[in-house]
């Protein structure tokens, strides 16, 4: 019984997940300004750590604890060197 | 998905709240970072999925590893703190970019800094090659 | 002891990082030992200005408030999402002279304030030290000045200045 439960909550925590990816990358799409693309990304990696750590508690393993961890780390980085090129238009100053 | 039986019902209710909340939140912002009109607006959107969104699934992930492992399982905590710490600033920084581009650029609805006027439209006019028109200086 | 930890926080913080990553045993925790030592000393030659907490006690106070804060306004954003373009909403800009000084401080005003949703800072000038912020449900805009000064900035003073 509470294993339906639980795989019935992930399979539905993961659909929500990928469907706010889904809403993200249609931003990034759509724009209409760099900035609001920038802002697609940030949330779709952020979406994209949360659904790895979702598979992680289905298949028990922390493989994926580690892979979300890389991706937040490389995420960060990206976003605020984006960020600072639309200020400036370069990267290192 | 074979552990899943291992877990006992008392964490499994919580584990499966949890996820729910955190997930059902981050689509929450999501859906608003597709639906709000101007950037302004949008900036506000993904930090529903970074604090409580993120902060539910973590600890239906802590939960669940703890009661699995019989031994606490605290690597979660790296990533929250790591969330906590660095969305503000990119955010922020986000933030501060649109704000000089749309001054730069002169766009109507920015404040200059003293003004008390309020508008909420920062909605840029049509200028296809605005990351290039940057990087060509 | 100074010469040795510069920095105990950072040092501490990197060894805790170290074990929850890798498992405590006894060689990790002279392994992480030696990276937090080596890593504050690293940190001495940036020179970074040294942050001085006055009142250790607010904190725990102020991190639940914020915590309730965070809850409550994610409520208020996802009933904002829900309602869509139906519900009369007006955002915009406030400004707001801030008293704080102390650049730590200020960080972590930065953090506590876009990490909320439904505000975010979007300019500090630290000549005259207002702030610009963007808030997504402006209704009253002198509410919102009371909210920052009263229920963060203070304590932040107490806590840094």
């Amino acid at each position: 019984m509470s294993a339906t439960i639980l795989i019935w909550s992930i399979t539905v925590a993961q659909l929500f997940l990928l469907a706010a990816m889904a809403c993200a990358v249609a931003r990034m799409v759509l724009g209409p300004r760099a900035q609001d693309r920038v802002l697609g990304f940030d949330a779709l990696y952020v979406c994209a750590m949360l659904l790895l750590l979702t598979f992680g508690i289905r298949t028990g393993t922390t493989i994926y604890f580690e892979a979300a961890l890389v991706i937040s780390l490389l995420g960060f980085v990206s976003t605020v060197a984006l960020a600072k090129f639309l200020m400036r238009g370069e990267v290192i100053e | 998905m074979t552990h899943a039986a291992d877990l006992p019902a008392w964490a499994a209710l919580p584990t499966a709240f949890f996820l729910l909340l955190g997930s059902g939140l981050t689509l929450l912002g999501a859906i608003g970072l597709l639906r709000f009109g101007s950037f302004y607006e949008r900036v506000h959107a993904p930090t529903l999925g970074t604090t409580w969104g993120a902060g539910g699934i973590l600890i239906a992930s802590m939960i669940c590893f703890t009661v699995l492992q019989s031994r606490p399982a605290l690597h979660e905590i790296l990533i929250a703190a790591f969330v906590i710490v660095t969305t503000p600033v990119s955010l922020m920084l986000l933030a501060r970019a649109a704000l000089y581009r749309d001054r730069t650029e002169n766009n109507g609805g920015v404040p200059a800094f003293e003004a008390e006027s309020e508008g909420t439209d920062g909605e840029a006019s049509p200028k296809s090659s605005d990351q290039k028109q940057t990087k060509g200086q | 002891m100074s010469r040795l930890l510069p920095y105990p926080l950072l040092a501490t913080s990197l060894l805790v990082m170290w074990i929850l990553l890798n498992g405590l045993s006894a060689g990790h925790l002279v392994l992480g030992a030696i990276i937090g030592i080596a890593a504050s000393w690293a940190m001495t030659a940036l020179e970074p200005a040294k942050p001085r907490l006055r009142r250790w006690g607010l904190i725990p106070g102020l991190f639940v408030t914020v915590m309730a804060d965070v809850l409550r306004s994610n409520i208020a954003v996802a009933s904002i999402v829900l309602r869509g373009r139906r519900g009369q909403r007006t955002s915009g800009f406030v400004t707001i002279p801030l008293e704080l000084r102390d650049p730590t401080g200020l960080a972590v005003l930065a953090c506590i304030i876009t990490s909320t949703p439904g505000t975010a800072w979007v300019e500090y000038r630290s000549g005259t030290g207002v702030l610009l912020l963007h808030v997504l449900d402006l209704a009253d805009e002198q509410e919102w000045i009371d909210i920052i000064k009263g229920r963060y900035e203070r304590p932040l003073m107490e806590i840094f200045e």
